[in-house]
């Protein structure tokens, strides 16, 4: 009788992940299993698709690829300014949001309407407001500052991109921070201000800390969402990351290698590889350096 | 304190208006006539305010009312099987005891960490041996479940009440009817915010789109979108009606449920 509980509870769960054990085996477990023998062979699609063992040439070429090495210069320099930026701006705001004035419902829904809003769309919205005759500009010429070819000039073009992301990502960590910080308890505060500390070294000395694990969490949440960056590359150079390799980053490498040019996928798999690699890596970083691991 | 409370206020006025912009000046440029956008005018207001755009638009391109419709079916049917799939996924992984429990688990927690490119190339080729390439189902099948909501849906149904499910039990209600007749009843706010997230991420999916579909019968609004600038490229006034038109319906979604996102925000946050 036992058993046969046992045995109807365990057809029972296994009905019910049925779709999902599908998907992962067919679209997850199987790909990655199959990229990993893709990464070891040259792939010809033309025709019929043919597999040529070539050992670790795939990887070895990464090495000798002047694209590959600028892709990642860019990406890591995406990585390097737009993390932190964004971290410390979705904090700023949500700490003057949480500071209790009125609207701030109001407020929050403005903040959070570039999140709503699709890759390709702020992309094309960016790409006219960076129009050397356009918005962005003229506000520029109107503060006496220097202005920009944004969308040509192969020494701006990526930092045009990192400003309109920092501005589109910062809003949702914002609200992943304003969860948190409507949980520190307000006895906290209240010692603080009984030591005769000023409303900065409340927020230095008492949010900040608190949001400790928080702040990993979005680091890492920022750390692999930047790595991946492609829409807004692909859509900003028509795919090629132009000008001059500016916009190239490693994902778009890599679509461009398994998608765009012949005979490249199987180096295109090696590729996504030393990105997986790069991103886990990077998370590992952090948080040996933050320590704080209460939160996964 | 005053002074503090109007440096606070300048802030949060000042961000909201950095905000707006980019979208008040597309929403400007898309009254706007190709003279008026070539003259390079900085006015927010049209000089001569016209709706031809969004007019001309849909003549310019035919496949407009097409390229909504295949994205309105495929986020539709993905958000649709989503809540099912994780859904029953999460409760089996939170309630049920069954061999092989632990190991399914450490998979979906596997899958979180690994990027979406490592798969991509092989599911191409998997999807191109199914003939799965420009098709629905190939745009579906592979989003049909989600490792973050899965998860998410585990975390939820582990806190819930057992009692509930033990009086379904008694009378008589097996464990799949009391799953889908007592317990996803009373799990609407998680599947709501799931449902947000879900339907947005597959509305405004750009990669996935562009791997598999290449038959512009096909194209989701993104999609479209980027075609469309590249054949009316200096027709600025064409292209941001066109992304107006398109960012309207998830901000109306937005409107009627912005609770639930902040909701929403908190539940995948806050693993």
């Amino acid at each position: 009788m036992f058993t046969r509980k046992r045995w109807r509870e365990a057809g029972t769960a296994y009905t019910l992940l049925a779709p999902t054990l599908f998907v992962l085996l067919l679209f997850v477990i199987g790909p990655i299993l199959f990229a990993i023998y893709l990464s070891f062979h040259k792939v010809q699609l033309l025709g019929t698709t043919s597999f040529q063992f070539v050992g670790f040439d795939n990887f070895t070429r990464i090495l000798e690829d002047t694209r590959a090495k600028i892709a990642l210069w860019n990406t890591v320099k995406y990585v390097a300014i737009v993390v932190p930026t964004q971290t410390m701006l979705a904090l700023v705001l949500a700490a003057t949001l949480n500071a209790g004035l009125k609207g701030e419902k109001f407020f929050r829904i403005v903040y959070f309407l570039p999140t709503l809003t699709s890759s390709a769309v702020l992309t094309l919205i960016f790409m006219w407001m960076y129009n050397q005759n356009g918005l962005v500009n003229h506000v520029l010429k109107f503060f006496g500052l220097p202005t920009y070819n944004w969308l040509g000039d192969p020494s701006v073009a990526l930092n045009a991109i990192m400003i309109m992301n920092i501005w589109s990502t910062a809003p949702f960590f914002m609200v992943i921070y304003l969860a948190a910080l409507q949980d520190i308890p307000d006895s906290l505060y209240e010692a603080a201000e009984l030591d005769g500390a000023n409303a900065w070294h409340k927020f230095w000395y008492v949010t900040v800390p608190y949001l400790k694990p928080v702040t990993s969490f979005v680091v890492i949440m920022g750390l692999i969402g930047t790595f991946q960056l492609f829409d807004q590359s692909y859509i900003f150079s028509g795919g090629s990351g132009g000008p001059n390799n500016a916009t190239l980053t490693v994902v778009l490498l890599i679509y461009q290698y398994a998608f765009k040019s012949f005979g490249t996928m199987g180096y295109a798999a090696a590729l996504a590889f030393a990105l997986a690699i790069v991103i886990l890596l990077a998370t590992w970083l952090q948080r040996k350096f933050s320590k704080e691991e209460s939160l996964y | 304190m005053r002074l503090g409370k109007a440096s606070l206020y300048t802030i949060l006025v000042l961000y909201a208006i950095v905000t707006m912009i980019p979208f008040l000046w597309a929403l400007s440029s898309s009254f706007k006539t190709l003279e008026e956008i070539v003259s390079g005018s900085m006015s927010f207001i049209p000089k001569d305010f016209t709706l031809d755009n969004y007019k001309q638009i849909f003549i310019e391109q035919e496949l407009f009312p097409r390229w909504f419709m295949n994205s309105v079916i495929i986020a539709v049917t993905v958000t649709i099987l989503n809540l099912m799939f994780n859904s029953m996924a999460g409760y089996a992984l939170a309630r049920l005891h069954f061999r092989g429990k632990r190991t399914i688990f450490m998979i979906v927690l596997a899958v979180l960490m690994i990027p979406a490119q490592v798969t991509m190339i092989p599911n191409y080729l998997i999807l191109k041996q199914l003939g799965w390439l420009n098709s629905y189902q190939g745009m579906i099948v592979p989003a049909m479940v989600n490792a973050t909501f899965i998860f998410m849906m585990r975390q939820f149904f582990i806190n819930f009440p057992k009692e509930l499910e033990e009086a379904a039990a008694l009378d008589g209600l097996s464990r799949i009817g009391t799953f889908f007749r007592i317990v996803l009843p009373l799990a609407r706010p998680a599947l709501a915010a799931q449902a947000i997230f879900v339907f947005m991420g597959s509305w405004n999916d750009f990669m996935r789109p562009l791997i598999i579909l290449s038959d512009p019968q096909l194209f989701t609004l993104p999609l479209g979108l980027n075609s469309f600038k590249g054949q009316y490229i200096s027709y600025w006034n064409y292209i941001m009606a066109a992304s107006m038109v398109f960012t309207m319906p998830v901000l109306v979604i937005y409107a009627f449920f912005n609770r639930y996102f902040v909701k929403g925000i908190s539940f995948t946050g806050g693993k």
